[in-house]
């Protein structure tokens, strides 16, 4: 059930990526939709299935994207990977704190991501920096705001275990 | 003792799924001919998904504004302010026709203007990446589109198709940090190959220190590549700087404004006759 949810939610992701936030920001691409879903299946399903997350969404993305098939699916398995770590040892159940780790998360993805592509000669050392910041911005505020929705569902506290006050990812 | 062994666990999953990707890259990085066959499958699945997704928010975009129209409508409670609206929206909708219709106007002038059959493309979606600037439009294999077709608009180049499926194509814009085109300075004739950084500007390689090119000079293509035709407007030279070595540093501002593209011409077959006619869909 969760592997079809996080399925869903990545092609979700894409398809609004390539589609709504077209229209929203004019082709300014100030986010990206699918690293908030990989760190936000990380945060709440453990190390595990954020690296899983991170393998799937980053090969879609790169399929459909004109790089080199696997350096996104690299860059998104290590942030799925070091966020769900992050998320066991931490407690990131309120806004701050997963307002940093998005945004970390972002930064983190994008120094991997131009990094792997410099590594391979494929592009030059000059960073965006204007850019990434943007972009890491954007994806707490989305991500955060994704959080608060997915609160406000019934029963979302219950199936997450929050009644106790504290949730601890599965590993 | 169960927590290090699924802690183990966890570190051999990462290394496995890591060097799959490594594995992944390699192939790629040695062997860049062609387009994988698992990008077409996978491309022409998806993007039946974003037509899909597509035809859906345009409906939900216009419920919304409809709806957000009409609540400011009742807070008013004016029959008038409503008449006015209404015809404001009205001629927000016919102004905006009337750019799709000047748009499409252009792009039609341009097809008889030009010496070689094209086939008009809307655009469907953007790049799934943020990191990569390509574009879906609503053409493929059955309408005659193929990879490595140039992809134009009236006032310039936009690249090229990188992926086609049956119905859908997927180009990939001069922008990309990927995308090379052949190109000459159309006052001095000199050549050299146009580079895309990601950005609006362009980079313009290998032009000789000696050769004329100053701010303001137009960039044409030179058609040595073999994807686009000879004479298209690329751009404007925006700097020329020296850089010490054999050759100039250059860069170009597209001619293109990349962000507000709707329709695009597809370059079938250059170098026909002028009255050559669109393909049957």
């Amino acid at each position: 059930m969760r592997v079809a949810g996080v399925i869903l939610a990545t092609i979700v992701a894409v398809a609004v990526q390539t589609t709504v936030a077209r229209f929203a920001f004019r082709g300014t691409l100030a986010l990206d939709l699918v690293l908030v879903v990989v760190v936000y299946a990380s945060l709440i399903l453990g190390p595990v299935a954020g690296l899983l997350t991170g393998t799937f969404a980053g090969l879609v993305q790169d399929i459909l994207s004109s790089g080199v098939v696997g350096i996104g699916g690299l860059s998104k398995t290590l942030i799925g990977f070091m966020v769900g770590v992050a998320g066991t040892q931490f407690i990131v159940n309120h806004t701050v704190p997963r307002f940093v780790v998005f945004f970390l998360a972002t930064l983190a993805h994008a120094t991997i991501f131009i990094g792997l592509y410099v590594l391979l000669g494929l592009r030059e050392r000059a960073v965006p920096y204007g850019a990434v910041l943007a972009q890491a911005t954007g994806n707490a505020f989305v991500g955060v705001v994704a959080f608060r929705l997915a609160e406000r569902l019934p029963g979302t506290a219950n199936r997450r275990g929050l009644a106790g006050g504290i949730s601890r990812p599965k590993r | 003792m169960a927590l290090p062994d699924v802690r183990q666990r966890v570190g051999y999953l990462l290394l496995a799924v890591s060097v799959g990707h490594i594995i992944l890259i390699s192939a790629q990085v040695n062997s860049r001919s062609g387009v994988p066959v698992l990008s077409a499958v996978v491309f022409g699945a998806f993007a039946e998904v974003q037509r899909v997704t597509s035809s859906v928010v345009s409906p939900v975009r216009g419920g919304w504004t409809g709806y957000i129209g009409l609540r400011r409508v009742k807070a008013e409670n004016d029959a008038l302010r409503q008449q006015l609206a209404e015809a404001q929206l009205e001629i927000q909708r016919q102004r905006a026709l009337a750019d799709r219709g000047r748009g499409l106007e252009q792009l039609l002038e341009l097809r008889d203007r030009l010496a070689f059959t094209t086939t008009a493309a809307e655009i469907v979606a953007a790049s799934a990446a943020p990191d990569f600037r390509t574009l879906t439009i609503g053409k493929g294999t059955l309408q005659g589109v193929h990879t490595d077709m140039a992809v134009i608009a009236p006032s310039g180049i936009v690249g090229r198709v990188v992926a086609a499926s049956a119905l859908a194509s997927k180009v990939q814009l001069l922008l990309d940090r990927n995308a090379a085109a052949g190109a000459l300075i159309e006052r001095s004739r000199s050549q050299g190959v146009v580079i895309g950084v990601g950005e609006q500007l362009l980079r313009l390689e290998y032009v000789s220190e000696v050769a004329d090119v100053v701010v303001g000079d137009a960039v044409v293509t030179s058609g040595i590549d073999g994807i686009y035709p000879k004479g298209l407007t690329i751009g404007r030279v925006e700097t020329v700087e020296k850089s010490g070595g054999a050759y100039r540093r250059i860069t170009v501002r597209a001619a293109v404004d990349f962000s507000s593209l709707e329709d695009v011409l597809v370059v079938l077959a250059p170098g026909t006759s002028q009255d050559a006619q669109e393909t049957p869909q």
